[in-house]
């Protein structure tokens, strides 16, 4: 075990775990930011996706060795502003069913906006192809997406 | 075998279509407690209290994994209760009888409910009148409950719940008070927004695995590689000398590995070191199983329903068609992996699961850790995504053997993988299909046997007879006037579990079924649409649909060259629903999706745009198994692992949803599963339509 010092949502935190530990199972067992979801381990499902210096990542095939003094937001860090339009067009259309691939859904949304404010169909289908959902919340995403990006 | 639990209380109903049909109900003096128990709370039954501030909180006692019940069922108590919705709070029951059941499956949530949770706030705002009332000193006549006040209609005095709560705790609870008629309702058939939905997009939404209880360590479990297996003996030295690595335990389904992280029990699962005993069916394959299928399906089979004469030989220049139909095992991976918090100690249990099923859980655990029912405490979470998975109670049952041999709390987690290969499948099938043609063109023949393993049969360890034959079920080619029709069925064995999936067999045999009709509509040289339409009665329900789904997808609008429309129906969980599908051929091998148009008739609606993702989510459910889904079974076990060989539909392959809902007061209906039957099949003769290849086999292969 070695201690590690990521930023995460702005604030210094330390970790005692392995090196190898993904970053997921650090953010979720070590801190308590549970909003991060496991839900393939293998780099498939975008569940699990944050932001490191601002880039969507999935946590779950990073360690934590690797994210040493980087910037990590979390969906929690995401959520520190409720009034952010991805999340109030997520309640006006009523995306979320169970919910569990939606902090993946919005984080990997929320980073492709801040990239480009007006990305191609191509780029969306490109970045949003990497989170699953069961529930098939798909074709709600899509028109969150389009009205998003129409407004922005 | 692995352990399994059963669903006694499902009972296999109509084979016409009625789904899997909870035999539960909630008895009247379940509901009602005794009044007075709890002067400062009022609660006058198990899903509603008001405290002195005033404030609402309605039990669901239904689990919430995406299908909308922790805002529909409180509608349908704050609907009679007459209380401001904005105002309300909600709490998830823990398992208790109290509640009937509270099994959630079957699209059972709200037809079981509707009337038994108006029940519950209807009595409770009589009960609120009547303590006003008796303040003033008048008649209850005179008083009536509005937004969580009730008002003096004589003089325009009101006076709030919170502050009548106390009283009306020490009055009667009323019997049979009068419901609303649907013409007075204010909140059911609104579109509301989910209470869900914000701590969901937080992140803030505590699912089963985000439980964290102290003094928790963290659990993963190896299991045998064929189903069956055993664990002889197993070495955990090398695991144990893993950072994090506390301990390693034998349990009945495997060994457990129990950790200070999850990371490091998934670590020390790898490194285990287990000699299994693989029982009796190391060799199975799903070969073997299909085979044994086609030997069937080539006998007779059981005779399971019969009308006219369909053995009589026809003969007047009639034309035949005679196909066959298969689809495979199915896994439900739901987004959530399995996982449960326990902590076993001094003779109790305290679980916290994301199960549909949790009075089976505490059932279960009870019966396996040699504990009295009642302490075993059984809290229910979010459920990230069900899908019929979560009426299993394996993992917990796990979970709590784990705590009680470590004897610490523990949180379980299953990898993904194991998830994929221990879970509870839906069974293949195999169908052969006959139909006759007339000179006139009218369906007068439709035989249908259906050859597969058996859900039922399996769980009740037993043979079953014809009449029980869950693999039968919506195989009847519906409300179609055909005047002779043959149903007949085959069971097949396996020793691989079986289990309840999204809509279970109405995902296979309404494809055989709605399949095989649009073939014989092209036989016959008849429109596909009014095939359907002439063979089902004027007032029937079904037609209407029909209606609607071709009315709004501009059925007979002609389509550029390569591309084509199919339509199909279905019935079930006391709903109809037709679907359209158009699609496009792009190669030989490719082809698109463009859209899906699907109209519903589930009698009264109680949040409509539920209802709509509803059938949006069925609907992609179904494409992930159409396009995708195969669980293949070799050595014994199964072949795949995680999303990249048993993929589901991305985000780019879903078409546009169109949802028609139609507005009538029948019955309120199911809409969790009924999306599921019409899509296949709706796909395959669009297919059809575009490209002239018929699809008889999931899931699809254009070549
Ligand atoms: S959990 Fe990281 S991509 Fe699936
Ligand atoms: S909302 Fe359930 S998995 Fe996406």
């Amino acid at each position: 075990m070695a201690k590690f010092t990521i930023t995460v949502n702005g604030k210094k935190k330390t970790v005692d775990v392995d090196g190898d530990t993904p970053l997921l199972w650090a953010l979720r067992d070590s801190l308590g930011l549970t909003g991060t979801k496991y839900g393939c381990g293998e780099g498939i499902c975008g569940a699990c996706v944050v932001h490191i210096n601002k880039k969507a990542e999935r946590s779950c095939s990073i360690s934590i060795k690797d994210v040493e003094g980087k910037s990590i937001t979390t969906i929690e860090g995401l959520a520190e502003n409720p009034n952010h339009p991805i999340f109030k067009t997520w309640i006006d259309l009523e995306v979320s069913q169970c919910g569990y691939c939606q902090p993946g859904q919005i984080m990997t949304l929320a980073a492709l906006l801040n990239e480009k404010k007006k990305p191609s169909k191509k780029e969306i289908e490109e970045t949003m192809n990497g989170v699953l959902c069961r529930c098939g919340t798909y074709h709600r995403i899509h028109k969150a997406v389009d009205k998003l990006v129409e407004e922005n | 075998m692995k352990k399994q639990s059963r669903r006694e209380f499902i009972k296999v109903v109509s084979l016409s279509g009625g789904g899997l049909v909870l035999a539960a109900f909630i008895p009247a003096e379940s509901i009602f407690a005794k009044p007075g128990e709890e002067p400062k709370i009022f609660s006058p039954n198990a899903f509603l209290k008001i405290d002195s501030n005033g404030v609402v909180t309605i039990i669901v006692h239904r689990s919430e994994m995406g299908q909308g019940v922790q805002t529909s069922l409180p509608m349908l108590v704050a609907e009679e209760l007459e209380v401001d919705w904005t105002q309300i709070k909600i709490e998830q029951a823990d398992a208790d009888r109290k509640y009937g059941s509270q099994t959630t499956g079957g699209s059972t949530s709200i037809r079981r409910n509707y009337e038994p949770l108006r029940a519950a706030g209807a009595a409770a705002r009589e009960m609120l009148i009547a303590a006003a009332a008796a303040k003033w000193k008048v008649q209850p006549a005179d008083c009536k409950a509005e937004n969580g006040f009730v008002i003096n209609k004589l003089n325009g005095k009101k006076i709030g719940y919170g502050k009548l709560a106390d009283d009306a705790s020490k009055l009667p609870v009323p019997q049979n008070v009068k419901l609303k008629e649907p013409k007075d309702f204010k909140i059911i058939g609104k579109k509301i927004h989910r209470l869900d939905t914000p701590d969901k997009i937080y992140g803030k939404a505590k699912f089963g695995i985000d439980i964290v209880i102290p003094g928790m360590y963290y659990a993963a479990v190896k299991r045998p590689p064929v189903f069956g297996g055993m664990v002889k003996n197993f070495d955990a030295s090398k695991t144990k000398l893993l950072n994090g690595v506390k301990e390693a335990v034998k349990i009945s389904s495997g060994v457990a590995v129990i950790a200070n992280s999850t990371w490091a029990a998934f670590k020390g699962k790898e490194e285990l070191l287990v000699d299994w005993d693989n029982g009796l069916y190391a060799n199975f394959s799903s070969e073997k199983i299909k085979s044994k299928m086609i030997e069937k399906l080539n006998g007779t089979g059981e005779e399971i329903r019969k009308e006219g004469n369909p053995e009589l030989p026809i003969t007047n220049n009639a034309q035949f068609l005679e196909a066959t139909f298969e689809v495979p095992f199915l896994a439900h991976a739901p987004m959530e992996p399995m996982n449960c918090v326990a902590n076993v100690k001094d003779g109790k249990a305290e679980l916290w699961v994301a199960t549909q099923n949790p009075q089976a859980a505490q059932r279960d655990i009870a019966r396996q850790l040699g504990l009295k029912e009642e302490n075993v405490t059984i809290h229910v979470t979010l459920l990230g995504g069900g899908f019929g998975r979560r009426l299993q109670t394996d993992f917990a049952v796990e979970a709590a053997e784990i705590s009680k041999a470590a004897g610490v709390p523990v949180k379980l987690t299953w990898s993904r993988e194991d998830d994929i290969k221990h879970g509870f499948y839906r069974p293949p099938s195999m169908h052969k299909l006959n139909g006759a043609i007339d000179s006139d063109g009218n369906l007068i023949k439709f035989e249908h046997h259906v050859s597969a393993p058996s859900i039922f049969s399996q769980r009740a360890g037993r043979k079953i007879e014809p009449k029980e034959y869950d693999i039968a079920e919506a195989a009847w080619p519906l409300e179609y006037k055909i005047p002779n029709i043959k149903l007949s069925g085959s069971l097949v064995d396996t020793h691989v579990p079986l289990g309840y999936w999204r809509a279970v067999y109405q995902t296979q045999n309404p494809f055989a079924v709605e399949s095989f009709i649009d073939e014989l509509a092209y036989l016959a040289k008849k429109d596909p649409f009014e095939f359907r339409r002439t063979m089902l009665t004027e007032d029937s329900r079904l037609r209407k649909v029909l209606e609607l789904a071709a009315e709004k997808s501009d059925w007979y609008k002609k389509l550029e060259a390569g591309k084509g429309r199919g339509i199909a129906l279905s019935e079930g969980f006391g709903s109809f629903c037709a679907q359209v599908a158009e699609v496009s051929i792009k190669s030989q091998n490719e082809f698109k999706i463009d859209r899906f148009i699907c109209a519903i008739d589930c009698g009264i609606v109680i949040n409509p745009d539920t209802v709509e993702a509803q059938i949006e989510g069925a609907i992609a459910f179904a494409l992930s198994a159409a396009l995708k889904g195969e669980i293949t079974i070799k050595n014994g076990g199964v072949a795949e692992s995680n999303f990249d060989d048993y993929p589901i539909l991305t985000f780019e392959e879903m078409p546009k949803v169109e949802v028609y809902i139609a507005q009538n007061s029948f019955p309120v209906g199911g809409v969790g599963e009924v999306g599921m039957a019409a899509c296949p099949p709706a796909l395959c003769n669009a297919i059809f339509a575009a490209a002239g290849k018929r699809i008889r086999k999931l899931p699809v292969k254009l070549n």
